[in-house]
């Protein structure tokens, strides 16, 4: 069954709706916390170290950290709300009960998650840019990384939550997946420093891994044949995932 | 509407086993059943969420599996349980779900109009759904499911948990819509209601559909067509039956004979003294407990 784009817009215009409705109270944590992340680590830890991978530490930094900012963002979106949505609140039976099917339902809701990332993503971008830390015109080349970060991150907790027994295992998958991702991913000291030989092609399974050395690369303006590379995985590994999750999705919802 | 042969098993469970129904369009038609008799499995095939394991569903003619746009976008569906939005209100609610059948300004605003005002929902417009009785969600309930205007609209349980009044206000919509020319499907555990709404109805027990025709026709052909309720014991029974095979029920202390003329039967229960005998016609709950209530009777017996 193919996705048809009008009824995936009126589901992603169900969770806008909602957000806009508060979209204030929403909006404003998302930017206190970029301002903090800079605050504590960049400039306060960064004060003690000279320079990382050939920059200031808070350069370093501000790239990892909007791609970190986007995972959260279409994260808590696909898994808690999405279960709550599905199981207690009856949303998608009633979707179904019109000419939406379980495809667009998934559709509008990644979407959604993309949407949610890119809000995330672009406010620490703009909290970057005001302490002067986006160099343009590459870094605004990293504005096309948030949404791809939240399509992969949409995409990977989608897929865990069609496979969760219960709402409770999702802080599994946030302390003990998502938590190493943020601390091992590039985004507060280069990997490929700490590692040697097999560990290196190890962790080029690591997700967040090529969001940040895309973002960095952008900020940076030396994209090359790596950035291809993270392009590629990030894409690929989405798509692949939706194709699962599509067949998922209907399997779960007209059982 | 017709269903052939449609069977639902999940796992080692059928469901709904080898189903057989015909709605002809503008009727009513009532599918009956105890709990878990496959009530909801069935309309959920009806409406293609539900995929058949076996047999075959169609809805205006079509295929719903092959075809559930199509078919969807000409019916609606109450379901057994509210799926609002809580904190919305109602007429924010119509509006989101209108858009899921890609309806746009400014028809939306009409039909959401157009529904505040036929289930009488105005007066609350604007209040939170939460903070509504459980009268006024599910009249929203309905509304939603006419968004479309369907040909079709069926209803999970519509008025299971309302005061009379609701009630009797949405009976009236419901045969509104009906005389409007649209095929109504609904479920009910209400008898009243089946033999008020319904011109024909289905008694489902245990996945099968047991019996099915007009409630009167039911009544006919399942028992005599007057009830004497009576409350006595075991010996109290035997003088009232006076020695005559008539089919009976029992539940407790209480017991139902079905006769054909039960002034004989009367004038012995007060002989034996028995409190509050009662005889009134037969109606659909007898037919229902006839069909589905054997348990009680044989362990009584
Ligand atoms: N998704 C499912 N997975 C497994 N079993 C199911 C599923 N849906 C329904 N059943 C089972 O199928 C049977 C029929 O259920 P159904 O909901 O159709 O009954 P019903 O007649 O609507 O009952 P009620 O009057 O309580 O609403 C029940 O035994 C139920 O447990
Ligand atoms: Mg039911």
């Amino acid at each position: 069954m193919t996705v048809s784009l009008p009824y995936a817009l009126a589901v992603w215009r169900r969770n806008a709706s909602m957000y806009a409705r508060t979209w204030k109270l929403n909006l404003l944590p998302n930017f206190f916390e970029p301002v903090f992340y800079l605050m504590a680590i960049g400039v306060g830890v960064g004060a003690y170290i000279d320079q990382m991978g050939g920059m200031s530490y808070v350069e370093f930094l501000a790239p990892g950290l909007i791609c970190v900012a986007a995972m959260n963002g279409a994260s808590f979106e696909v898994t808690y709300n999405i279960y709550v949505r599905m199981e207690f609140e009856n949303v998608y039976d009633a979707m179904l009960t019109t000419p939406c099917q379980p495809t667009d339902v998934l559709a509008g809701e990644i979407l959604w998650a993309v949407t949610r990332a890119t809000i995330y993503g672009g406010t620490f971008y703009l909290v970057v840019a005001l302490y002067g830390l986006a160099p343009l015109p590459g870094s605004l080349l990293a504005l096309f990384v948030v949404p791809l970060t939240g399509l992969l991150f949409a995409m990977i907790g989608v897929a865990s939550t069609l496979r969760v027994p219960t709402m409770d295992f999702f802080s599994f998958y946030f302390t003990l997946f998502l938590t190493p991702l943020f601390l091992f991913s590039d985004v507060f000291f280069p990997i490929e420093e700490r590692l040697g030989g097999a560990w290196l092609i190890v962790a080029e399974a690591l997700p967040l891994l090529h969001p940040v050395r895309l973002a960095r690369a952008c900020f940076a303006g030396d994209l090359g044949w790596v950035s291809l590379w993270d392009l590629v995985y990030v894409c690929g590994l989405s798509f692949g995932l939706f194709v699962w999750v599509r067949g998922a999705i209907g399997r779960r919802l007209t059982s | 509407m017709t269903l052939r042969g449609v069977t639902k098993r999940f796992g080692e469970r059928l469901a709904v086993d080898g189903v057989d129904l015909d709605v002809p369009a503008g009727s009513c038609f009532g599918l009956l059943g105890p709990n878990g008799a496959g009530k909801t499995t069935t309309l959920r095939m009806v409406y293609g969420v539900t995929r058949p394991t076996g047999g075959e569903v169609q809805v205006f003619g079509i295929d719903v599996s092959r075809e559930p746009r199509t078919v969807r976008a000409r019916l609606g569906v109450t379901l057994q349980e509210n799926a609002l939005i809580e904190p919305l209100s109602p007429e924010d609610n119509l509006r989101i779900f209108g858009r899921y059948h890609l309806l746009a300004e400014p028809e939306l605003g009409r039909r959401v109009e157009d529904l505040m005002s036929f289930l009488e929902l105005e007066s609350h417009a604007g209040v939170p759904v939460r903070n509504l009785s459980g009268g006024y969600q599910r009249r929203l309930s309905i509304a939603m499911s006419l968004m479309n205007r369907p040909e079709l609209l069926i209803l999970d349980e519509p008025t299971t948990g309302l005061d009379p009044a609701v009630r009797q206000a949405l009976w009236a919509r419901i045969r509104e819509l009906q005389s409007n020319g649209t095929t109504i499907l609904l479920t009910t555990h209400y008898m009243d209601e089946a033999e008020r709404l319904c011109d024909r109805v289905a008694v489902f027990a245990e996945g099968r559909v047991e019996s099915q025709g007009a409630p009167r026709e039911l009544i006919e052909r399942h028992l005599a067509a007057e009830a004497l309720e009576v409350e006595c014991d075991a010996a109290g029974e035997r003088v009232v039956l006076d020695g005559n095979e008539v089919r009976r029920m029992r539940a407790g202390n209480r017991l139902i004979v079905y006769v054909d003329d039960a002034a004989p039967f009367l004038e012995r229960a007060h002989r034996i003294g028995s409190a509050r005998p009662i005889v009134r016609p037969t109606n659909l709950e007898d037919v229902f407990l006839a069909i589905t209530g054997t348990r009680i009777e044989e362990a009584d017996q």
